[in-house]
């Protein structure tokens, strides 16, 4: 049998093809049990590197960590504050009327990111009474992850009386949503609650 | 065959890249068709499992250190993070830490290996030497390893090792200083220590790649030690010892996961589970296995010596025993100009075979003495051990050059094959027995009895907690213990493995306070713990806890099992132990009570278990031997909650890796069998 005639799996150059004078069965016998062990390996590498990998996945402690409670009490009326939540900035902003209801006036139709304001505040509910000036959204940029700017009065809250993210010039509305610049997405709303009036669970 | 040359190759892409670089023709010509000796016997496997060893030791390294925080106050904490927290952190840790011994087995076996059939000699001194280099290197960064999770013999053995620079005459002291980067073993040692572990084994990956750069050039020595002559002598590498070193490997990954899975800190001592204490050291301090015989040698030096008739101290016994400490591996650095005989296989030379078998168990004395408390007659058996070594190297070796009457050498390799095979299995049993008797040393002496217990259900192969028993252990712990001890590595969450729902472990921990802030005015407050909360302390400090306890401090109870001898035997004796009298003429001290299970037979705890001092939920009589033998499993259950997955995943890596090495070994008999 010539010896070039095989490859054994591998660049089919080495002199692993020496294998005169073995009958068919011998040979069919050998490259059987060669791809057997190396699909073994294949396999026990693989498992071997998941391991490894999914080390690097959240711990069980950091996972256990994803609510946290926000008093606010203090809030009054155009105000904001920012929460830390799983290590990002919260925003929490108790709106203006007029700030409801210039998120409210906006067609779908001119949104990047098409959301009613409604459906971004659903979880905004107090003791069983939908409570819309309240927004809590997630204070990171869905362009590249900058905290936009808009908390405080002074802070520029761009052309729509939102949020204005400095590093690359996205610009949200009063209800979050992206309304120029390079940003994809709207400001994620994060699941929350409120547990009464003063107190907001996020997570 | 047309090998020599560099072939084209078939595939288009592989022909690319080798015209331009060629690592192909280089892996061809180096692993591919390398005419290797055919008479490899089992010895030959352990080079390419030492570099096996290397690979998964940086591996498993590299992933431990993405969660490691090298700093004295979050080291310890940070390890018990990768155990209990971090996914599969366990066993990352656990292949990590018997990997380092794993890997010492492996060297040793290749070192004494190349003792046996003289692979330093003409001409490959230079491969030995960095081999010496590897093994230096080895033991610094497992040394530096051994430290970084900070418990009692971390901190200790690295205490001891650095002030072996001390005895240096002069500097001694200053070079001390700048190894700690302060006056003791403290963060800036942890520090620099954690830097240097990650970066020695990166030298070593060069060392090694010089080792076999040099190897590649002289070729392996073998078996005979007559060098290849003609092509009979050789087979190519590729496939004959390709498939020989992966079965190798599979076998001796299969023994590694069995001590990973199902003994994982049998090589290891309990007390470095108590985290790193620099007021108190230890009672029985010993640093791993594999640094016994040095340490042993390292302690036989006894003597000053003087300037004679004088008082006037030229070596101190300090600075002895660190000079033939270091001399140990020295005298293998000169090794190949120490044995000049011609003759290179220790099977071709009859006393030379007589006297390396000396020096086995020589080395083997060695370990066990420096497992050994310093006293009679282990300090004289040790000294008498120290003297055969060097005496071994620089006596025996050369006299033996000059007088011994060699058998005659074969011809050619494959003339000796016809030569029997001796003494195959001698090594690796001596090996074990060494190990086992050094793990054994330290268990044996000096540690109280237990009580007969009547066994643990996590014991054995598929042992598992049981979990009513954990129940009503958690129901004494809260009951009994937790007024005085914390259990600081647990957070209530990780009660959901005793079968409570998420809704009962939200209520216990609710039922607990814990201090939370600053708030928006700058205090801190306290608010009922949540499940992600650690199980509140029940003092604020040590401080706190020694002052409420008569001076003595309540131990975290997290570990107890694992960093006592004796584990759960040792926790249930202690526990049940108070119904002892002390013996005629023993006197109590005050705020002490009488415990024969405890070291030193008084503890300042007062029985703290009482015929019905729970009222169990599950309406279990609660006498005290139920409540001793319920909490034990309990702490059992703290110290390892990681158990169970353990040993469930251990049965199918272990089977796995045996029917790997089955299918490997049909395929080596198949390679092999048309030379045979």
């Amino acid at each position: 049998m010539a010896s070039s005639s095989d490859e054994q799996g591998c660049c089919g150059h080495c002199a692993c093809s020496a294998g005169q004078g073995e009958d068919k069965d011998g040979k069919s016998r050998r490259e059987f049990l060669a791809y057997t062990a190396g699909a073994m390996g294949a396999v026990g590498a693989g498992a071997a590197a998941w391991t490894l990998i999914d080390s690097m996945n959240p711990a069980a402690d950091t996972l256990a960590l994803s609510t946290t409670e926000v008093d606010v009490s203090a809030l009054k009326e155009g105000e904001s504050l920012t929460a830390l939540w799983r290590g990002k900035p919260v925003f929490i902003r108790r709106r203006t009327t007029k700030e409801v209801e210039e998120a409210r006036a906006v067609a779908l139709t001119d949104l990047r990111d098409p959301q009613t304001d409604q459906d971004r505040v659903k979880q905004s509910v107090i003791n069983g009474k939908e409570s819309p000036e309240w927004l809590v959204v997630v204070g990171v940029c869905t362009h590249l992850g900058c905290v936009p700017l808009g908390q405080k009065p002074t802070d520029p809250h761009g052309e729509f009386d939102g949020w204005f993210c400095p590093c690359h010039g996205a610009q949200y509305d009063s209800s979050a949503r992206i309304r120029k610049g390079p940003a994809p997405k709207n400001l994620e709303v994060p699941p929350y609650q409120f547990i009464d009036a003063t107190r907001i669970k996020i997570g | 065959m047309a090998h020599d040359e560099r072939a084209p190759f078939k595939n288009p892409v592989i022909a690319w890249i080798d015209a331009r670089l060629p690592i192909f023709s280089f892996m061809n010509k180096e692993y591919g068709q390398n005419p290797t000796p055919r008479n490899f016997n089992i010895w030959w496997n352990f080079g390419a499992l030492s570099l096996a060893m290397l690979i998964i030791m940086a591996v498993t390294g590299i992933f431990l250190a993405m969660n490691y925080t090298p700093s004295t106050d979050h080291a310890f904490a940070s390890v018990e993070r990768i155990m209990r927290d971090v996914k599969g952190g366990w066993l990352l840790r656990y292949l990590h830490a018997n990997g380092a011994s794993m890997f010492f087995i492996v060297v040793y076996i290749h070192t004494f290996r190349g003792l046996f059939y003289g692979s330093y000699k003409a001409p490959r001194e230079l491969l030995w030497l960095f081999g010496v280099a590897i093994f230096l290197l080895m033991m610094a960064t497992a040394f530096t390893g051994y430290v970084l999770p900070w418990g009692q013999m971390s901190f200790w053995g690295a205490t001891v090792i650095t002030n072996l620079f001390s005895a240096i005459p002069l500097i001694g002291d200053a070079v001390v200083t700048w190894l700690w980067g302060g006056f003791s073993v403290d963060n800036p040692t942890l520090n620099r220590f954690f830097v240097l572990h990650f970066l020695l084994p990166f030298v070593l990956f060069g060392i090694v790649g010089l080792h076999v750069a040099a190897l590649h050039v002289t070729g392996s020595n073998n078996p005979s030690g007559v060098e290849p002559k003609s092509g009979k002598d050789t087979v190519p590498f590729h496939p004959y010892y390709t498939v020989k070193d992966l079965l190798g490997i599979a076998l001796f990954l299969a023994l590694y996961a069995a001590v990973v899975f199902y003994a994982p800190n049998f090589l290891g001592h309990p007390d470095n589970y108590i985290p790193a204490n620099p007021l108190a050291t230890p009672a029985h301090i010993m640093p791993e296995w594999y640094f016994l015989p040095f340490y042993a040698i390292l302690r036989a030096v006894t003597v000053d010596i003087t300037v004679p008739f004088t008082n006037i101290v030229l070596i101190s016994s300090k600075l002895g025993g660190v000079i033939l400490m270091f001399g140990a591996t020295g005298v293998l650095m000169v090794l190949p100009w120490l044995d000049r005989s011609p003759v290179r296989s220790g099977a071709y030379r009859p006393w030379f075979r007589v006297f390396f078998w000396v020096l086995v168990v020589d080395c083997l004395t060695l370990g066990l003495m420096g497992a050994k408390p310093v006293e009679e007659p282990f300090t004289t058996i040790a000294q008498l051990a120290t003297f055969y070594y060097f005496f071994h190297f620089l006596a025996v070796l050369p006299l033996l050059a000059k007088f011994e009457k060699t058998l005659p050498l074969p011809s050619s390799i494959a003339e000796s094959l016809s030569v029997k095979k001796t003494l195959r299995v001698l090594l690796p049993v001596l090996f074990l027995i060494g190990l086992a008797m050094q793990a054994q040393a330290a268990e044996s002496d000096a540690f109280p009895p237990h009580r007969p217990t009547a066994g643990w259900a996590q014991e054995g192969i598929l042992g598992r907690y049981d979990q009513a028993a954990l129940r009503r252990g958690f129901q004494v712990y809260k009951q009994n213990c937790s007024s005085c001890h914390s259990l600081k590595y647990l957070s209530y969450r990780h009660l959901a493995a005793l079968g409570y729902s998420a809704r009962e472990v939200a209520a216990i921990a609710a039922g607990n306070n814990v201090a939370d802030g600053p708030n928006d005015q700058g205090e801190m407050f306290q608010r009922p713990a949540r499940p992600s909360d650690a199980f509140v302390k029940p003092f604020a400090n040590d401080q706190a806890a020694r002052a409420a306890n008569n001076g003595a401090l309540p131990p975290d109870l997290s570990l107890i099992v694992k960093a006592r001898h004796g584990h759960e035997d040792y926790v249930y004796s202690l526990l049940t132990g108070f119904d002892q009298t002390p013996p005629e003429g023993e006197k109590i001290a005050a705020g002490m009570s009488y415990n024969p299970y405890f070291p030193g037979h008084q503890i300042a705890m007062f029985a703290p278990l009482q015929e019905d001092s729970v009222t169990y939920t599950d309406g279990t009589k609660a006498t005290v031997d139920q409540e001793a033998r319920d909490i034990t499993e309990f702490l059992a259950w703290a110290a390892e909650p990681e158990m169970e997955t353990r040993k469930k995943t251990g049965v199918w890596v272990v089977a796995f890796l045996v029917a790997l090495a089955g299918v490997l070994s049909l395929l080596k008999r198949e390679v092999w069998k048309k030379l045979d």
